[in-house]
């Protein structure tokens, strides 16, 4: 087994590092306080980013992107994931779902994503429809070539910075052994058309400045053209181009707890109590070393799955596993990191308390913790049952 | 014109160095290694000049041991066309760099020669001096700006009071201060693109310089360790201390 990075790798996660630590890091404190990114500063990084060549870095080359691959893509997120969600999503990495644009999807919404010239959001949850998303009262019904689009989706992030959502909707039911299935379709729809708006979300703990919306659609009317993928095959795309997301939630916790513990270990070095560093005291080191020992480990089984991925071998309960043990890897070191700060931990002239904050969200969004441990328990399980 | 940039791997800047347990030098193993910072600007700046229209070719050199070769792909991913490493495994003084320096002068023919002022491993900051001696070319040390003229170059130079600006005739070389410029990222294309840039490998003895060591370092030891200061409880106290433990007044 070979675990060294190649150079090329080491020199993005340079570039990357530096880019996150000259360009988001001094904005961190004004974006918790404020949970505002002012389009003024979110212009500035996303030229900067497109000057760098960063923006985009997953998409393929031939379409204008970075090209790069799983791995080379992880260690990108591990390094992103270091600065506030609402600085790094502008180092924008278009969802990989937009790959299954064809013909005139490929000039309207793939290419000026790629770009820069537009921004894309994903729609699945409802107020209704949360882990069971396949219950979604969203509906589109076919009316001569067109779509008429009803419902409300929520927790839609960054839909008030999007110009265009990725549209998951029922277009159907169809019978099965276990009941009545619904059918879902993908809909790529513009912000702004007739029957469609977008309201303030709620006020979220995690990723100040990062918001979530309330879509609302009212007989919302689509062209047929507006389909992404097949009609009734949402969830396979979906499937086929989203895996990747729960790879990236891993990697950018990794990087985050990378964050905190460098943060940790040079405050137990040099903060004294009783007349020591208090890491020498077995109740801070040793809370060091686990944290160093799991990290390693969230680290290792997110650039596998990554390695997976590049090779076609990737399971869902890779992806699963990765997520899963990462996230809560992360809740565990970033509390015992505000535990070893003590009382400056939570103040937020530190980066600590919002990376504390931060963590949480990640046990839930891209599926909760539950749902990928049902992944990786029904991926054992499968094989025995009759 | 083609600017040739030295460029040179030392122990990254954010690394706490330690010095080794016999003494015989700092701990480099499983330390993190980068480009000197100086030699960042000095990519930095030829980089501009080639933007500018200024000069038309950038070949970045490094030597040193093989993995110097990533001091040069970093150069290489920054924008620089070309890469030559000398290779050797001995250890470099500032004469011996500024003599293999010389013979790709000779080679390469380039009209500017740019180097950091310093390393920030040895602090010697003398290689870019001897280079301009041996060569014989006039020299903008500790550069904050420069400004081209048809066969010469003004070099502003940070000085204690003020600034100096000195005029060179081409070619020349200048090494850089901090303030010249601030470095750009390597962009994620350009890191791409930078293995697929030349890189020639050169050995001391191609070149003709002998790199024998002329300095023997004697022992390294680490700097020592501040004592802790003292509360004095008056204004004479403090005076009769300064005047006759520090003798400073």
């Amino acid at each position: 087994m070979d675990f060294t990075l190649s150079h090329e790798q080491q020199l993005i996660v340079e570039t990357v590092r530096s880019f996150v630590e000259r360009e988001l890091y001094p904005h961190e404190l004004e974006v918790e306080r404020t949970d505002r990114v002012t389009p003024e500063l979110a212009k500035n990084i996303k030229r900067k980013a497109l000057e760098a060549g960063l923006y985009a870095a997953n998409m393929p080359e031939a379409l204008g992107g970075g090209g790069l691959d799983a791995v080379s893509m992880a260690l990108m997120e591990r390094e992103l994931g270091r600065a506030s969600m609402a600085l790094q999503m502008l180092v924008a990495r278009p969802s990989n779902i937009l790959q299954a644009c064809e013909g005139e999807q490929i000039d309207e919404y793939l290419l000026p994503t790629i770009r820069g010239e537009r921004l894309e959001c994903l729609a699945m949850t409802e107020p209704g429809a949360g882990s069971d998303l396949r219950s979604m009262s969203t509906r589109a019904d076919a009316d001569g070539d067109d779509y008429v689009i009803n419902g409300t989706k929520h927790f839609i992030s960054h839909a008030d910075l999007a110009d265009y959502v990725v549209l998951f909707a029922a277009t159907g039911e169809e019978q099965t052994a276990r009941g009545p299935k619904k059918k879902i379709t993908a809909f790529l729809v513009d912000k702004g058309i007739e029957g469609f708006s977008v309201r303030d979300g709620y006020h979220s703990v995690s990723h100040r400045g990062y918001h979530n919306s309330i879509l609302e659609f009212d007989d919302c009317r689509v062209p047929a053209s507006k389909v992404l993928g097949d009609v009734h095959c949402g969830f396979d795309v979906a499937n086929e181009w989203l895996s990747a997301t729960r790879l990236q939630i891993a990697a950018m916790c990794v990087g985050r707890g990378q964050r905190a513990l460098e943060l940790c270990t040079e405050w137990a070095a040099n903060r004294r109590q009783f007349g020591q560093p208090i890491g020498r005291f077995q109740g801070t080191s040793f809370k060091l070393a686990d944290m160093a020992m799991e990290l390693k480990a969230a680290e290792l089984m997110t650039l596998e799955t990554a390695w997976r991925l590049d090779r076609g071998t990737m399971r869902d309960e890779d992806a699963a596993m990765a997520k899963l043990y990462a996230t809560e890897m992360l809740a565990r070191l970033t509390d015992d990191a505000v535990q070893i700060f003590g009382g400056m931990g939570l103040m937020d002239e530190l980066p600590l308390e919002r990376l504390w904050r931060d963590a949480r969200v990640e046990r839930i969004w891209e599926g909760t913790s539950e749902i990928q441990r049902h992944i990786i328990s029904r991926a054992l399980l499968r094989p025995h049952e009759s | 014109m083609k600017i040739l940039v030295a460029v040179k791997r030392v122990i990254d800047y954010n690394v706490k160095v330690r010095v080794k347990a016999d003494g015989s030098g700092v701990e480099t193993s499983n330390v993190k290694m980068s480009m000197n910072p100086f030699d960042e600007i000095a990519v930095e700046e030829a980089l501009r000049l080639k933007e500018a229209g200024t000069a038309e070719e950038i070949v970045a050199v490094s030597m040193g041991i093989d993995r110097c070769q990533e001091t040069i792909r970093t150069a290489l991913a920054m924008g620089a066309d070309r890469g030559i490493l000398v290779q050797t495994e001995e250890e470099l003084e500032p004469l011996a760099v500024a003599k293999l320096l010389k013979a790709l002068v000779e080679r390469e023919s380039p009209g500017l020669v740019i180097v950091g002022k310093q390393a920030i491993d040895g602090d010697h900051s003398e290689t870019g001096q001897m280079l301009a001696a041996i060569l014989g070319w006039p020299q903008g040390t500790f550069a904050s700006k420069l400004e081209f003229e048809t066969d010469s170059v003004n070099v502003t130079r940070e000085v204690d009071g003020g600034l100096e600006i000195v005029k060179l005739k081409l070619p020349a070389v200048i090494t850089t201060d901090l303030r010249l410029n601030e470095p750009r990222f390597a962009s994620l294309p350009n890191i791409m693109k930078a293995k697929k840039k030349p890189m020639e490998t050169l050995t001391p003895a191609e070149l003709g310089v002998d790199v024998t060591p002329r300095v023997t370092v004697v022992e390294v030891v680490e700097p020592p360790k501040r004592k802790a200061g003292i509360r004095v409880e008056s204004v004479q106290a403090l005076v009769e201390k300064l005047r006759n433990e520090a003798k400073v007044i």
